[in-house]
């Protein structure tokens, strides 16, 4: 499942980021780790990007950069 | 002997640099006309005790020392190099406490090459509302550097970190993560070839020079292929790593977390504001408020700033000797800066509100919710940023586009920015709205002269939107694209830091404008007032016997002294210069006058109402020149040819447009300049938006006339 399957309100653990580029970088450094438990908070007008919140920061990304963040839901 | 130390701000975005910046240095800094956000390094100065001073850096946000935009770039280059003067002998690293393990990401890898550094917790009250609490003893002796908690925007703990400044013994370096793991042979290649000791920052230097393609690039690539190592592996790895070292330093001073992914505050702010099918709805209700306010509030201030301009030159006119300083004063350059300092209120009004929706936190909402509609035009959800404050000013609006990762998204940014309707751009809107709408026109609730001033806007960002879908299509594309940004937590806005980014831009405004008017009055009025084979002296003869003859009525002597004025303004340098380019400009529907007033607004825009002011004030031989008067006189002008008004509603619209469209701005050019390091990009944008003003112009007076 990645993350742009995940649903308003619904928790997951991030499990791995699967890129080829500078991407998975980016998505570190801004937070967005292996085992790092994430929820989807807002989506945007039309329906992209989406805002998703960590434990200690909100970061807003696009479904396409999303679809490369592997997650796992909780219960 | 004085004493001066270097200090550097450092950390990640939002985390309160620039309030702690502004709470070390107040008003003691240079005046830059930079965006909300630091985007370019600012220095000031602090004195620290009667010998010692500080010089402060502020520097751009980042989240790591591996860069992805120009603003990051500014930073790291910064830290990257000993040998530059404005390198630190002590790191001020910032950290926002509620958000510890990724701000100590960045601090870690500052630590590691090897500069003095202290910690500042800011912001532990959000932490603590997050249900967030750090033991600072253990936490510092954890980390091993010195630790200090602030609140940055209440200026709470300033102190302390001055006399920290202070003491040499708090001047401590500390090492986090070791590079054990990789081959040893090639990290002393390395440091030999990047000149440094500290293998870490001659690495880290390598990987980002290799990426950069800087100047040592082929060499340092060259030294990874002969080793097989993964600069993107061990980046990753080394991020990991960081945070693994992290999460085990700071569990142990971790007092409590509570903290648990739930809705907050700012969630609820969210879900109204960034509201799937209203959200953008209440960013246009906003934006229309924010043109009212403009409008409406501006209009005391203004009548003030011209009562002042009215008493200086009233005062000088009668207390200076006559003759040509006084005209020159009172003509040129008085009349020239009044024109445009009575348009500083409204530019304000506009620039504090942008300000407060930066610092409040809801610009990057916007960015958040128009990035899926600015994306077909070959731009991001941080464009918005620019072109909105693109409509207080061009110049600092490219600068903050710096912060955008793609280099061509960037690019278009910067290309049709200056397509939105700036300030300068208002006193000329406002001087011809007011030639064919009456000020107390009302539409319902709202002032028209603010609805039609809005249209304006509207129809500037119309173009810059169209504009990058052209340009899209002819910039090509290396990177890929993503886009990820940080929406920071709302915060009340803080009433000192508004003040003092409204002092910097207001500063920016009256210098940077003044000075071009100043000298382009000057130049105007000279060439207004003299002329080629002494034809001004010709057409004074023609109408003296008239004018001094006392058995001739008032009122014919006046109209005969009108005539010769502008008869002498047309005999002149300036009249012959506009009648020189009159064949160009007449099918857009503009005379010789206006055709001086293009040629002066090449400078800058804001000089057209200056130059209408000195050309009609020239014409009407002194008297005081308010902003009334030039739209009156104006409006009394009839065309000699035709015998009609010179200003038609076709003249007017066609000038309007060609003013929202033509690039007349000598400090953009500038600045595209040096942000894109290239002559290209600014003559493209400059014939482009000359062009497109010309076509424009032409087909609106055509179909007006």
């Amino acid at each position: 499942m990645n993350l742009t399957e995940l649903k308003f309100g619904q928790k997951a653990i991030i499990e791995r980021v699967v890129t080829d580029d500078d991407l998975s970088l980016k998505l570190f450094e801004m937070g967005l780790l292996p085992g790092e438990t994430i929820m989807l908070e807002n989506v945007a007008p039309f329906g992209d990007p989406i805002a998703v919140l960590l434990s200690e920061s909100k970061i807003c990304i696009r479904l396409q950069d999303a679809a490369s963040v592997q997650i796992k839901p909780i219960d | 002997m004085q004493k001066e130390i270097t200090v550097a701000l450092v950390g990640n975005p939002n985390c309160g640099k620039t309030s702690l910046f502004n709470a070390l240095t107040g008003l003691n800094h240079k005046v830059s006309n930079f965006a909300g956000t630091t985007v370019e390094k600012k220095t000031g100065e602090t004195k620290l005790s009667a010998g010692v001073k500080a010089q402060i850096i502020d520097l751009p946000g980042t989240y790591s020392l591996y860069p992805k935009s120009a603003d990051e770039l500014v930073t790291y280059e910064i830290l990257r190099n000993k040998a530059e003067s404005n390198y630190p002998d002590l790191v001020i690293f910032i950290a926002d406490a509620s958000n510890l393990k990724r701000n100590l990401l960045l601090f870690s890898q500052v630590a590691d090459l090897g500069v003095p550094i202290i910690l500042c917790l800011n912001m532990m009250d959000v932490a603590e509302r997050k249900g967030i609490r750090y033991d600072l003893k253990l936490l510092e002796k954890e980390l091993g550097v010195p630790i200090f908690a602030i609140n940055a925007r209440k200026q709470e703990g300033i102190d302390n970190i001055k006399s920290a400044l202070l003491n040499d013994k708090l001047r401590i370096t500390a090492q986090y993560y070791n590079l054990d793991h990789v081959n040893a042979q090639m990290l002393d290649e390395i440091c030999k070839a990047t000149d440094k000791r500290n293998k870490y920052a001659a690495l880290q230097f390598a990987i980002n020079a290799s990426s950069l393609l800087s100047e040592k690039a082929q060499r340092i690539i060259k030294l990874f292929e002969k080793y097989s190592f993964d600069t993107r592996k061990f980046q990753e790895d080394e991020i990991l790593s960081r945070y693994h070292i992290i999460e085990t330093t700071v569990r142990n001073a971790r007092l409590k977390n509570t903290s648990q992914l739930k809705n907050s505050l700012t969630h609820k702010v969210d879900e109204i504001l960034t509201h799937r099918y209203w959200g953008i709805g209440i960013f246009l209700v906003l934006l229309l408020l924010v043109f009212q306010a403009m409008f409406s509030w501006s209009s005391y201030p203004m009548d003030f700033v011209e009562y002042i301009f009215g008493l200086i030159s009233n005062y000088i006119e009668t207390q200076m000797p006559k003759g040509i300083l006084n005209d020159l004063m009172v003509q040129g350059i008085l009349a020239g800066l009044s024109g445009v300092m009575i348009f500083l209120p409204q530019i304000i009004i506009l620039f504090l509100f942008i300000a407060i929706l930066e610092d409040v936190g809801y610009m990057a909402r916007v960015g958040f919710m128009m990035d899926r509609i600015m994306r077909p035009f070959g731009m991001n959800g941080k464009s918005i940023v620019p072109l909105i404050s693109g409509m207080a000013c061009a110049v600092p609006s490219i600068m903050a586009s710096r912060n955008i990762e793609n280099k061509k998204e960037r690019l278009i940014t910067i290309l049709v920015t200056p397509l939105m309707s700036c300030s300068a751009r208002l006193p000329v809107y406002t001087l011809l709205i007011g030639m064919l709408i009456p000020d107390t026109a009302k539409w319902g609730p709202f002032n028209v002269h603010g609805l039609v001033l809005m249209l304006m806007y509207l129809i500037g960002f119309v173009a810059a939107i169209f504009s990058a879908w052209i340009f899209k299509f002819f910039i090509k594309q290396k990177q890929k694209n993503y886009f990820i940004m940080e929406l920071p937590s709302y915060k009340m806005p803080v009433f000192s830091n508004l003040m003092i980014t409204l002092y910097e831009k207001a500063g920016a405004f009256v210098w940077g404008a003044g000075k071009i008017i100043v000298a382009v009055s000057v130049v105007l009025w000279v060439l207004a007032s003299t002329g080629p084979h002494g034809n001004i002296a010709k057409v004074e003869q023609k109408f003296a016997s008239t004018i001094n003859n006392d058995t001739i009525p008032e009122t014919v002597r006046e109209e005969a002294k009108l005539q010769m004025n502008s008869q002498k303004l047309e005999a002149s340098y300036a009249g012959e210069f506009g009648k020189m380019i009159e064949p160009a400009i007449r099918p857009l529907g503009f005379d010789w006058k206006i055709g001086i007033a293009l040629l002066t607004s090449l400078a800058a825009r804001e000089v057209f109402v200056g130059t209408m002011s000195t050309i009609y004030s020239v014409n009407d031989d002194g008297g005081e020149e308010t902003f009334s008067n030039i739209k009156t006189k104006m409006q009394a002008e009839i065309n000699s040819q035709t015998g009609k008004p010179s200003y038609s509603l076709a003249t007017i619209l066609s000038l309007m447009i060609f003013y929202a469209f033509a690039l007349q701005c000598m400090s953009t050019i500038a600045v595209v300049k040096k942000e894109t390091h290239s002559n290209k990009w600014p003559i493209i944008q400059f014939v482009y938006m000359t062009v497109l003003a010309y076509a424009s112009s032409f087909l609106v007076f055509t179909i007006f006339s």
